[in-house]
């Protein structure tokens, strides 16, 4: 008896739609080109070198926490908590830099890393070790930390003027070609998350756990470590994320970062990280973080009125997923009648 | 011949209990490195908590577990796994959002300074997919894959571990004639280099050709170990079911009525093209083929799943247009699909909304749901089929594979079809059930209904069909009688250009 074999060999034409599809962040692509031309048309502004680092300044910190955000997604987790993590070690670096101005302030950036990784690892017991699931143990530990945040600072800010000289350039120093440090560490962060999802085992479990969590136990893989590690993880990039804020703004007060979770919500699925878990990569979410920013610039570049503006950017938001699934759909529909 | 060594993997006395249910009762289990040994069990019988604690996902309650002589505890599946113990489960547990590459490297990636070493990990997975004769790309990503080459997936994963002792629990069973005659190779290959089989299936032909030794199991308890050359079928459906079965195929004779169904050179593009055929009341028609040859979007085309390019389908003799299966149900067709737990079944609801969930509108006014009605009806429904349950209000994903096919039966029947359409209707379950489900069959053709049955099992198609279709490569290649029906025909115009 023979068995039939499913055919390898494709005609070069169906080589071009077969990648065109494959890649993933087609859509979104198409979508940010789309808006800039647009936006263009209304106030060419937008397409200046001023207006550009403006826009990559401002998404470096929401690309940092939202590739840490992808990652407890693709594991079909969530963490509500990041707000809440980048304001308390906020608080907590700047008041430490504030009360010794002799200590050299780089060290500012692994002391709010540790931090970050203490407050990531106790979501990550709650979750890995107790069981709760995700949504209900980062609802909670959001107004814990949130909490704690009043609790540290005696609902005190810490302002510009309290803080070392130095401190600033943590953030806004140009150490190299004139880039930013914001975005030296976001790109930092950018290959590292990349580096560790595609090329180590670890990285490679937490989409095997997400995409099926009962053949990942029978796999043998450490779901409960997977686990722990991503929200460690998320812990640790809130840390970054919170110096980088204090800052880039000189400041650090009660509703640093307030609501923030839900645009490194946003970035991911955006980018085409699956809400439900197992799929997802780097590029797609940069690209999702990128469209956020585009989309926060050019609403004020053509004017719209502040009291519509987030209306507006959660409406382009809808449009951008829409869009993309649409077009995805099409694209997909149309190389599968080739195909056959 | 195996007197002088250990067994690889010995359990004496194991017990399990899973919340007040024992699922193992004083088991005892063997087997030697070159042998195959079958596992014999009704669904519910324990031979998948056997395996589970063979691969360390459970832990026994109380008894022994040997390997190779010395007393050991798998704390975990990993546990295991560095003791050579592999397992290819019923259903594929492969990650759909990962490639074939990984699926089979999965935890063991191979590794260089760098990381993952992707290049070689394509290497060795295209070589291990080349010696199970498989042409695909290593990079396509699981959920791309038929079920078939999902199982295959998973038999290189374990191939690729190297395994001391394979598991197999029903690897044939959504396997074609011909790739199993391929797997059994791989088996006979993997024997003689001295793995130690354990492999499940239901269907005893296959025992009988692969297989040496036998251990049947029933409700938990051990039966016996038999040597496979000196058992008989009967013997072995004693052990297993405690009683002998009647007949396996037991197909009345129905005098076909008037054509109920015409099918006129049907077509989907890309899936097959010119199918013409004719369903009576009272018949079943059987549809053999290959895995992918088209059968199965025949099926949908006619529920209006995939509605047909070209073609006409006409009901008692007019032309109906069915492009969406609520047409299809208006119009008294039914459709149990092949994969049950992807279309035929929501498995975290209860048995009662399952079986309803087709007729619901029947049970609601205003927009209200009548539970009672609803509830009474789903339990008619369950009664009819000898479902296994605690109740109708049981989450059906908590029922054995056999169970839930009934209750997609049930399901189906409830809303009272002239022409059902059975996709594998027995596929991956007991010879309990599967009789029950053939009975059932049998009896509704006698009341007059029409059934098209497509199978890949062919003792199956021959024994249940009035006429048998075959398709090859979505061509109707070949119609036969009951009687002019022999297994080689059939094969003959299913893999023969």
């Amino acid at each position: 008896m023979i068995a039939e074999k499913p055919e390898v060999a494709s005609p070069p034409e169906r080589r071009f739609w077969q990648i065109f599809v494959k890649f993933r962040e087609t859509g979104i692509i198409i979508f940010i080109v789309l808006l800039s031309v647009l936006v263009t048309l209304r106030n060419s502004a937008f397409l200046s070198a001023d207006n550009f680092r403006d826009i990559l300044l401002n998404i470096s910190i929401l690309i940092i926490v939202a590739l840490a955000q992808s990652m407890v997604i693709i594991t079909r987790g969530i963490d509500l908590s990041v707000g809440s993590m980048i304001g308390l070690t906020a608080m907590m670096v700047s008041y430490t830099v504030t009360a010794f101005p002799g200590m050299p302030t780089f060290l500012a950036i692994p002391l709010g890393m540790g931090l970050g990784a203490v407050l990531g690892s106790l979501n990550g017991l709650i979750i890995a070790v107790g069981g709760v699931p995700p949504i209900i143990a980062t609802l909670g530990m959001l107004s814990i930390y949130r909490g704690l945040i009043f609790f540290y600072s005696n609902g005190k800010w810490i302002n510009a003027f309290q803080f070392p000289p130095e401190f600033r350039e943590l953030a806004k120093g140009t150490p190299i070609l004139g880039i930013p440090n914001l975005i030296l560490f976001a790109i930092v962060v950018i290959i590292s998350v990349f580096y560790f999802l595609k090329y180590t085992r670890r990285g490679r479990d937490i989409f095997a756990v997400g995409s099926n969590p009962d053949a990942a136990r029978f796999a043998g893989i450490q779901i409960k470590q997977t686990i722990f590690t991503v929200y460690m993880i998320s812990g640790i990039l809130c840390g970054l994320a919170g110096v980088l804020w204090a800052s880039r703004f000189e400041s650090a007060q009660t509703n640093t970062a307030l609501g923030f979770e839900l645009q490194t919500v946003a970035a991911p699925v955006v980018g085409g990280v699956n809400i439900f878990g197992g799929s997802g990569n780097v590029l797609g979410v940069v690209l999702g973080g990128f469209l956020l920013g585009i989309i926060n610039n050019s609403l004020t570049l053509v004017q719209i009125s502040p009291f519509w503006q987030l209306a507006a950017q959660g409406l382009l938001i809808l449009l951008a997923v829409v869009v993309d699934s649409f077009i995805l759909r099409r694209l997909k529909r149309f190389s599968s009648k080739r195909k056959r | 011949m195996m007197a002088e060594k250990a067994p690889v993997i010995k359990i004496e006395h194991i017990s399990k209990s899973f919340g007040g249910i024992q699922a193992l009762k004083d088991v005892n289990f063997e087997v030697y490195s070159g042998e195959v040994h079958a596992l014999l069990g009704e669904n519910g019988a324990g031979k998948s908590t056997l395996i589970k604690i063979m691969t360390g996902v459970e832990q026994p309650d109380s008894g022994q577990l040997f390997f190779e002589g010395q007393p050991i505890h798998f704390a975990n599946t990993k546990a295991a796994q560095t003791h050579g113990i592999a397992a290819i489960y019923q259903e594929p547990s492969l990650f759909p959002d990962l490639d074939i590459a990984e699926n089979i490297m999965v935890g063991r990636q191979p590794m260089r300074r760098r990381g993952v070493d992707w290049k070689k990990m394509y290497q060795e997975a295209g070589t291990l997919l080349k010696r199970l004769g498989l042409s695909l790309d290593p990079r396509t990503k699981a959920r791309e894959l038929s079920v078939a080459q999902q199982q295959l997936v998973e038999i290189a994963r374990a191939l690729s571990i190297n395994a001391r002792v394979l598991i197999m629990d029903e690897p044939t069973s959504s396997l074609t004639q011909g790739e199993v005659e391929e797997l059994f190779a791989i088996v006979r290959q993997l024997r003689a280099s001295g793995t130690a089989i354990v492999f499940i299936s239901h269907r005893l032909e296959e025992l009988f050709e692969i297989a040496d030794r036998v251990t049947t199991l029933r409700d938990g308890s051990y039966v016996d170990t038999r040597s496979m050359s000196n058992v008989t079928t009967e013997e072995l459906i004693r052990m297993m079911v405690g009683r002998s079965l009647d007949q396996l195929f037991p197909k009345q004779d129905v005098l076909a009525g008037e054509v109920v169904l015409e099918v006129e050179d049907l077509s989907v593009d890309g899936a097959f093209s010119n199918v013409s055929f004719k369903l009576r009341r009272g018949e079943i028609l059987g549809m053999a083929g290959l895995i992918g040859a088209g059968r199965t979007n025949v099926a949908r085309a006619i529920f209006g799943i995939e509605p047909a390019t070209s073609g006409t389908i006409k009901l008692d003799g007019k032309v109906v247009s069915i492009n969406s299966p609520e047409k299809a149900m208006q119009l008294k067709i039914g459709y149990v699909p092949e994969d049950r737990k992807e279309h035929g079944l929501v498995l975290a609801m209860s048995i009662a909304n399952n079986i309803t969930l087709p007729v619901i509108a029947k049970f609601a006014r205003f927009s209200w749901l009548n539970k009672k009605k609803e509830t009474q009806a789903a339990r008619e429904g369950s009664v009819q089929l000898e479902v296994k349950m605690a109740g109708v209000e049981q989450k059906v994903g908590q029922l054995s594979g056999g169970n839930q096919q009934k209750v997609v039966l049930a399901k189906w029947l409830g809303t009272k079809p002239r022409i059902l359409i059975l996709d594998e209707p027995t596929r991956g379950i007991d010879v309990g059930t599967k009789a029950a489900v053939h009975r059932l069959m049998s009896e509704l053709a006698a009341q007059g209904m029409a059934i098209l049955m497509i199978s890949s099992e062919l003792p199956e198609v021959l024994g249940m069909s009035d006429r048998i279709l075959v398709m090859r490569a979505g061509q109707l290649t070949g119609e036969f009688s009951r009687a002019q029906a022999t297994p080689e025909k059939l094969m003959a115009a299913a893999a023969i250009a």
